[in-house]
C-alpha cells in the first residue's frame, strides 16, 4: 500500500512546522500546503492554527481553502482539527460573529473571569475526560494532560462532545462528528499523549466506531 | 483542572549548555539537545533556553540547536536572549521554538512586544523580567526595580508598573526573574512574585533561587506563580523534575504526573 498523502493546512495561522515534525515521528510524512486541490485530493487532512478566528477565516477565503475544505468534509475522508482548527469548524464565532465553516453545529465563547485566579487564555497542561469512546482516543484514557493555549472555547451539541476539561467550568476540549475529529489542545506539543493520538489518526479510516 | 508547570532553562552559550550564577562566572556543562531529552523523557513540562552568546556574528548557532530540539522533543519551549526585532522572533518560531522571550530590548524599545505579539501572536510572546529589590520611592513606588543587560544595568523603570505595561502591550506570559535570588538557592523572592501574579491576568512564571522542592511549593501556592523555573537544581543532578513533580503532588499541588 502506497503511503497515504497527509495535507496540513496552511492558511497563516501559526507555526506549522511543529505539527509536521510531530507527524514524522509517529510515522505520518505529511505536507504542509496552501493549495485548495491538494487538501482536495488528499487522503487526510489536518487543519492546525493559532491566532484570531476572524483573520483565519478571511485567508480561508482568499486561498479558496473554505470550500476545499467544506468539500473535503463531504467526502468522508479523516479530518483531524486542532485548536483554532477545530473552533472554525463550528458555525460562527463569538468574536466579530464571524462566519465559520459550519462543519458542526454550535459556535465559540470567550473564557470571562473577573477575578484574577484564573489567567485567561488558559495557558498549560490540563486533563480530559472522556465522555464517549472514539477510534482517535484509542491510545489515552480518561486523566491523561495535554497542552492548551486558548482564550475561546468551543460550544457543540453533547452528541459531538467526546471529551471535556475544566477550568472554572466545563467546557469542550475534543469534537468528534462523522469523520471529523478535532482537539482543543495542541497535539503536537502535547509530549507523549499527543503523539499517540496522532498515532491514531495514522490508521483512522474516518469511522466513528472502531 | 489546569496543573502548575514545572519548566527547566537551560542558558545556552555558542551552542553548549551554561549554568550562570548571579550571571558571573559561567562555566559549560554540556549538550543543550541532550539534556532537552532527558528532560523531556522525565515528564517536563516546558523548557526555555536563553542565548548568552556574546557575539553577535555565532547567533545562527542557537538556530541549529532550536531545530534540533524542535525535532526531538513534543512539549513547548521558548527562546529568549537578544532579540531585538520581530525578524530575530520569527526566526527561531520558524526554527521551531513554540514562543520567544524578549527582556532587555523591550524595556529599550516597548514596541517590541506590540510588534511580536502582532507577528506571531500574544500567546507565543513571553515577557522576561530582571528584576533588584530597591528602596521604595517615589519612582519606585513597589520597591523593585527593572534592570537589563543580565542585570548590569539599572533601568529606573518600576517592577510592577512594566509587569502591567508589558501585559497591556501584548505579553502573553511573564517571567519573574529575582537578580538577588538568582544563583542563590535559597528559595524564590516570593513577596515580588505573588505582588505581579495577584496583579496581571496572564501565567506568571517565577525564576531565581530554587535550590530545594520547598521552594517549588512555596513559590506555587504562597508565592501564586502558575509555573515554577528551575535550572542548577536539576542540571546537576541533585533532583529530577519527575522526583520534584512526584513531591509537590504528594504536598497537594496540582502537577502532571503521568506522561
Amino acid at each position: 500500500m502506497s503511503a497515504a498523502r497527509v495535507a496540513i493546512v496552511d492558511y497563516d495561522a501559526g507555526n506549522l512546522g511543529s505539527v509536521r515534525r510531530a507527524c514524522q515521528e509517529v510515522g505520518i510524512d505529511a505536507q504542509i500546503t496552501m493549495d485548495p486541490e491538494v487538501v482536495l485530493h488528499a487522503d487526510k487532512v489536518i487543519f492546525p492554527g493559532v491566532g484570531s478566528a476572524a483573520s483565519a477565516v478571511d485567508t480561508l477565503h482568499s486561498r479558496g481553502l473554505f470550500q476545499a475544505l467544506t468539500d473535503f468534509f463531504t467526502s468522508g475522508k479523516p479530518f483531524l482539527g486542532i485548536c483554532l482548527g477545530s473552533q472554525i469548524l463550528l458555525e460562527h464565532s463569538e468574536e466579530g460573529n464571524q462566519d465559520c465553516l459550519g462543519l458542526v453545529p454550535g459556535g465559540c465563547e470567550k473564557f470571562d473571569y473577573k477575578d484574577r485566579s484564573l489567567k485567561v487564555p488558559h495557558i498549560g497542561w490540563n486533563e480530559i475526560e472522556i465522555s464517549q469512546s472514539h477510534p482517535m482516543l484509542k491510545n489515552v484514557q480518561s486523566g491523561d494532560e495535554f497542552y492548551f493555549v486558548h482564550s475561546y472555547f468551543t460550544l457543540p451539541k453533547k452528541e459531538h462532545i467526546v471529551a471535556t476539561t475544566y477550568y472554572g467550568h466545563e467546557f469542550c476540549s475534543v469534537i468528534a462528528k462523522d469523520n471529523l475529529f478535532a482537539t482543543q489542545f495542541h497535539l503536537e506539543k502535547s509530549g507523549k499523549k499527543g503523539l499517540a493520538i496522532l498515532d491514531a489518526f495514522r490508521d483512522w479510516d474516518g469511522a466513528q466506531t472502531c | 483542572m489546569l496543573s502548575k508547570r514545572i519548566i527547566a532553562c537551560l542558558d545556552v552559550r555558542d551552542g553548549k549548555l551554561a549554568k550562570s550564577v548571579k550571571f558571573v562566572d559561567t562555566k559549560d556543562i554540556g549538550d543543550p539537545v541532550e539534556k532537552a531529552v532527558e528532560y523531556y523523557d522525565d515528564g517536563l513540562d516546558e523548557l526555555v533556553f536563553y542565548d548568552i552568546t556574546a557575539s553577535s556574528d555565532k547567533r545562527n548557532i542557537m538556530l541549529d540547536v532550536v531545530e534540533k530540539v524542535a525535532s526531538d522533543i513534543f512539549i513547548p519551549f521558548s527562546v529568549g536572549g537578544g532579540i531585538r526585532t520581530v525578524e530575530d522572533a520569527s526566526r527561531l518560531l520558524w526554527a521551531g521554538a513554540e514562543k520567544i522571550n524578549v527582556n532587555s530590548a523591550a524595556v529599550q524599545r516597548p514596541e517590541l512586544i506590540v510588534e511580536c505579539a502582532h507577528a506571531i501572536g500574544t500567546q507565543n510572546v513571553v515577557l522576561s523580567m530582571d528584576i533588584l529589590k530597591v528602596e521604595q520611592s517615589r519612582d519606585l513606588p513597589s520597591g523593585y526595580e527593572v534592570v537589563i543587560n543580565g542585570g548590569r544595568k539599572r533601568m529606573g523603570v518600576d517592577a510592577l508598573s512594566w509587569a502591567l505595561r508589558g501585559e497591556e502591550l501584548g505579553a502573553g506570559e511573564l517571567v519573574v526573574n529575582s537578580i538577588d535570588a538568582d544563583g542563590t538557592k535559597e528559595g524564590y523572592e516570593l513577596t515580588l512574585t505573588r505582588m505581579i501574579a495577584e496583579a496581571v491576568s496572564i501565567p506568571v512564571i517565577a525564576s531565581g533561587g530554587a535550590g530545594k522542592p520547598e521552594h517549588l511549593y512555596e513559590v506555587l501556592t504562597e508565592g501564586k506563580a502558575d509555573a515554577a523555573l528551575v535550572a542548577s537544581m536539576v542540571h546537576y543532578g541533585d533532583y529530577t523534575v519527575s522526583g520534584l513533580k512526584q513531591w509537590l503532588h504528594e504536598k497537594g499541588v496540582k502537577v502532571r504526573l503521568n506522561h
